[in-house]
Parts: structure tokens; sequence; C-alpha cells
């Protein structure tokens, strides 16, 4: 057993982890962690793989890297949605004030 | 039982347990300051298997910049319905992930026997890359489209937002030592911004990390009230977001007109371009991420 091995288990458990908790919770931001918590998972996943050679991978790296802006910026958009009803309130209210800013 | 895998033993229990904490804890509060710290403990495990780069970048955006965006989320969200409960879901989502382990882990475990030949390919072929930094090689040379494609994609996510509109969030008076420390920290995030940026071609570092550590010392400014909100209706942020992928594209352009082929530099100009778009891409991905955090905020004024 490698360490790599361990972090391979981790990466899975982690993924599975939040897929349970995306199924059974009913919050949206809670879902939203628990999207990250499985891309955590699956970037654990490739970041062991990309050690396990006697040379480090460094095309899984950069790729993980981009992964990691691409799944950020998933997580800022779905964040707005999520609640845009709450704050959207002030803007449907008054329109004509929000045309004049 | 060696030591360092005690170490990563307990590294994998912490994140597993922070991970279960921020997905379960009732206060929904509690949950997001759990997940920063998962993401803070993550970059550790990107630093303990020899992923710098992402390290850098984890501890930015992951733990950073998300972290302040689920806040104001939770600021202007209702109240959570609660999970669906019931033993029954217990003892069939065990049942379920335990099962799903399992599968997962026979599909996994032959990969980290075979080897790839990616890595020796990378080798081979660095000296021509024009950076000495094999990452940075990867991301903006040999898969550079990779690269010019994720920062459409935060163009997307940042025209996505502004497409919902503004949101008003009421921000606190800052603590006269959250200005403080904002003082000092700013300068700093500026100079470790820039040398992140020029460390990249040599070292880990680079565009994603030298961006990001950015964006973070603009957002902590604006939360301390030291510093405007950025508004995309600026032409300034305007032609800074949008400059990144321009010099990106007209390079992709360029290379495909005059040289080999898209983003196929010429040899002896690989370093300079590299270097040209790394810079534009740094600006473009700072003022985009600030952007997302918190630019479409409305303050009301003071």
């Amino acid at each position: 057993m490698t360490h790599v091995s361990l972090y391979l288990l981790g990466g899975i458990a982690l993924w599975v982890l939040g897929l349970h908790a995306l199924m059974l919770q009913r919050s949206a931001l809670r879902r939203i962690m628990a999207v990250n918590v499985m891309g955590s998972g699956v970037f654990m996943v490739m970041v062991a793989l990309a050690s396990r050679g006697a040379d480090i991978d460094p095309v899984l790296q950069a790729l993980v890297v981009t992964g990691l802006v691409v799944a950020a910026s998933a997580t800022a958009f779905a964040l707005r949605l999520a609640t845009a009803d709450a704050g959207d309130n002030a803007d449907t209210k008054q329109p004509a004030d929000q045309e004049r800013r | 039982m060696p030591a360092e895998l005690i170490f990563d033993g307990i590294l994998i229990l912490l994140l597993l347990m922070l991970a279960g904490g921020a997905l379960h804890v009732r206060s929904l509060y509690n949950a997001i300051v759990l997940f920063i710290v998962f993401g803070l403990l993550l970059a550790l495990t990107w630093a303990r298997l020899g992923a710098v780069d992402l390290a850098l970048a984890e501890a930015a955006i992951g733990a950073g910049l998300i972290g302040v965006m689920l806040l104001a989320a939770l600021a202007r969200s209702d109240a959570e319905p609660g999970p669906r409960s019931g033993r029954a879901a217990i003892i069939v989502s065990l049942g379920l992930g335990g099962l799903l382990v399992a599968m997962l882990t026979r599909a996994v475990w032959p990969l980290a026997q075979n080897t790839a030949a990616l890595p020796d390919m990378v080798e081979i072929q660095l000296a021509a890359s024009g950076v000495s930094h094999p990452v940075t090689a990867v991301l903006l040379n040999f898969r550079g489209w990779d690269t010019l494609l994720e920062l459409v994609v935060l163009l997307l996510a940042l025209l996505g937002v502004r497409q919902l509109g503004r949101t008003t969030m009421q921000l606190p008076t800052a603590w006269p030592i959250l200005r403080a420390w904002s003082r000092l920290l700013a300068p700093l995030t500026i100079m470790i911004g820039g040398y992140l940026l020029w460390r990249g071609s040599v070292a880990p570092g680079g565009a994603f990390q030298a961006g990001a550590v950015l964006a973070a010392g603009a957002v902590m400014l604006n939360l301390a009230g030291l510093l405007p909100n950025i508004r995309w209706d600026s032409g300034l942020t305007r032609s800074l977001i949008l400059g990144g992928i321009a010099v990106f594209a007209l390079v992709a352009v360029g290379t495909h007109w005059f040289g080999a082929g898209w983003l196929d530099y010429p040899l002896n100009w690989s370093k300079p371009l590299i270097v040209l778009i790394e810079i534009a891409a740094t600006l473009s991905i700072a003022v985009s991420l600030t952007v997302l955090v918190i630019g479409e905020n409305e303050q009301p004024s003071p």
C-alpha cells in the first residue's frame, strides 16, 4: 500500500460522500457544496495518479489546474442562480429605477 | 507502516470528516466555515502530492474566493429546507455508497500500476517549449487550447452572472483592524502575484495562481471598504477581461497564419509569446474573478 493508493481511495470516498449529500440535501447551497466535494474527489484521484511514477505527470496536473478554474466559474454561476429569487426582488419592484441607474 | 503513510491517513480522514461536516452540519453558516477549512486542507494535500501549482491555486480560489461567494450567497438566501431523513434512507444510502466505493476502487486500482507515456514525451519536448517548468509548458504550449477555452469559460460564467442582475449586499462597516491589515496585505498580494507570474516559467506558479492571488487581494480590499466596486460597466474592466482572451486568440490566429499551425509557436518566439500571454491572462483572470465575486454587488452608499 503506497501513498498513491491511499489517496486514490480517499478521492473515491470524497466523491461518494458528495454524491450522497447531493441526493439527500434539499438546500441549493448544500448541493453546490456537494458537487464541489465530488469535484475535489475527482481531482484527488487525478493528482494521485499524476504522482504514481518516478516523475510527476505534468499533463494530469495541468488538467486539474484548468479544471479548478472551470469548477470555480461554474460554482460562482450556480451560486448566483441559486439565490436569484431572493436577490432579484429588489430589482423587479422598481424596474424604472434600475433603468435610470 | 512508514511514518509518511500515517500523515497521509490522518490528512485523508480529516478531509473526509470536514467534507462530511460541511455537507451535514445543521447550521449552514458552520457548514460553509467547515467547507473553507476543507479547501485549505485540500491545498495541503496537493502540496503533499507534489502538485505545488495546484496547491497555490486551490488556496486562493478554492478556499478563499469560493468561501467569500458562499458566505455572500448565504446572506442572500432564505432559510434552508431540511434534508430528507428516515431510517430507510440511511440504510439504503450506506449500502449503495459502499457498493459504489467498491466498484470505483476496482475501476481505479489498476491505473495506479500502469505508467503513462505522456510525461516522457513532455520531458523530451520541454527544451523546445520555451519554458522549463513542465506544468507551465503543458498549460501554455502543448495544450494551449485548454487554457484559451478556460478563459472563455470564465468569461461565460461572468456573463451569466451579469444576466441575473445586480444584488444588494449590506456590508457592515469594517473593523479598524481589518482595514489596517488589508492595507498591509494588499501590496504584498501584488508583489506575490507578480512574483508567481514571473516564476511561472521556471518553477510552480503562473497565470492562474497569480491572477487568483491578485483577485483575493482586490476582494479583501473591497470587503474592508477601501476599494470601490470594480464594475463591468467601466471600459477599463472590460478591456482587461477581454484583453487576455484577445491576446491569446490573436497569437493563435497569428501562429496559424504565419507559422506551423494554431498555437504552434515558432521556436525562438515561444518564450516571449508565452510570457505575453501569461501577463494578459493574469490580468484577465484577476479582474474576472474579482468581478465574479464582488463586482455586481449594489452597495448602498453610506
